[in-house]
């Protein structure tokens, strides 16, 4: 039972945090693109400041992937 | 890996790959992994398997220290050698790039940080090459260096610091010491204690303001740490898994991930060295 526990744990925690990650990078992409199609000649900027955002928005779904992953195959 | 007596079980493996080579004491009375039991006083020894969690707080991972400390000193001494013999005209290419990376992390300097410090800019290319060397040595197959060491007699060997919470955790307390000693160096110890009690309601609310400012604050270290060390741990994590498949099936996997992980390894040490330098960009403003 706690073996199930665990595994139903660290998949919540992968699942859960995916959704949000991928959603987030969605709508930050999609202002991306609104963005360089307006105006072109700032792509590299925006990009640049893409992935600044990306890593942030990403940050905590990544968090929640790395401690998954430790409870699914160091803890259970 | 079959020098540990036998085959070893796909969790076996994992487990094998993901522990660290911890150097601790164990303290008198507890079983060791063959049975022997500790004497008096206890003995400094590397773990083996799950006596790591018995060595409580003064146990070392020697694997993540001394794979930092060559590659920090590999850095050191290719730019200081660079540096050196750099010449003004017509750069070699070892020359050229370092010149770009220099110039890279300036231009994210110049564009975040506009005071004063001569320490942000060795900082952040300290911070942004020492992570990205580290995290590069993710892209070694997994069971190379491993193998080599339990050839040597070392049973266990994680070769990339950053999958280690200490190494990331060190970095980012080290860099949350330098944001709190120049806040209370530029706004006085009473202006930061003020800035946090008084923000963002007024000051009759000064406990809740007090509460949601600490947690501001502490949330930088925190995910800074957790940031990295996440992406890493998930990276290697996959290619031990997919290393589990057979040898005619890993390629499939193996060349997408590993492409994509060397966006993942510049991506992490660029955000790190970002947040640095805006981090203590913070530390110098005032609200």
């Amino acid at each position: 039972m706690e073996m199930a526990l665990l595994y139903i744990a660290g998949a919540l925690m992968l699942g859960l945090g995916s959704v949000g990650a991928a959603v987030g990078i969605g709508i930050l992409g999609g202002k991306f693109l609104e963005g360089a199609a307006r105006q072109p000649e700032l792509i590299p900027l925006l990009r640049t400041q893409f992935f600044i955002v990306m890593g942030l928005v990403d940050a905590v779904p990544m968090i929640g992937v790395g401690l998954g992953l430790y409870v699914l195959f160091a803890v259970a | 890996m079959a020098s540990e007596g036998g085959t070893l079980t796909s969790s076996e493996y994992i487990s094998h790959h993901l522990t660290n080579l911890t150097f601790g004491k164990l303290s008198e009375g507890t079983t060791r992994y063959d049975g022997s039991v500790v004497g008096e006083g206890g003995t400094w020894t590397f773990a083996h398997g799950t006596e790591a969690a018995d060595m409580g707080f003064w146990a070392i991972n020697v694997d993540t220290m001394g794979w930092s400390i060559v590659l920090g000193v590999l850095f050191l001494w290719l730019f200081t050698k660079v540096a050196k013999t750099a010449t003004s005209g017509v750069p070699g290419s070892t020359q050229n790039f370092v010149e770009t990376i220099i110039e890279f992390v300036d231009e994210n300097v110049k564009g975040i940080f506009h005071h004063k410090n001569p320490m942000i800019a060795p900082l952040s290319l300290t911070i942004f090459v020492w992570i990205f060397l580290m995290n590069t040595m993710d892209l070694i197959p997994v069971d190379w260096i491993p193998f080599i060491a339990s050839e040597m007699g070392i049973s266990y060997m994680k070769v990339v610091p950053t999958t280690d919470v200490n190494a990331t955790a060190g970095m980012a307390l080290s860099v949350f010491a330098l944001i709190i000693y120049y806040s209370i160096k530029q706004k006085g110890l009473g202006g930061f204690l003020a800035e946090l009690s008084f923000q963002p309601l007024g000051k009759w609310m000064l406990p809740f303001n007090l509460f949601l400012e600490l947690v501001g604050l502490l949330a930088k270290p925190i995910s800074l740490a957790l940031r990295l060390f996440g992406n890493m741990y998930a990276g290697e994590m996959i290619f031990i898994l997919i290393a589990l498949l057979p040898f005619w099936a890993q390629w499939v996997l193996s060349v997408p991930w590993a492409i994509f992980h060397i966006l993942v390894i510049t991506l992490q040490a660029f955000i790190f060295m970002v947040l640095t330098i805006v981090y203590m960009a913070m530390a110098y403003d005032h609200h």
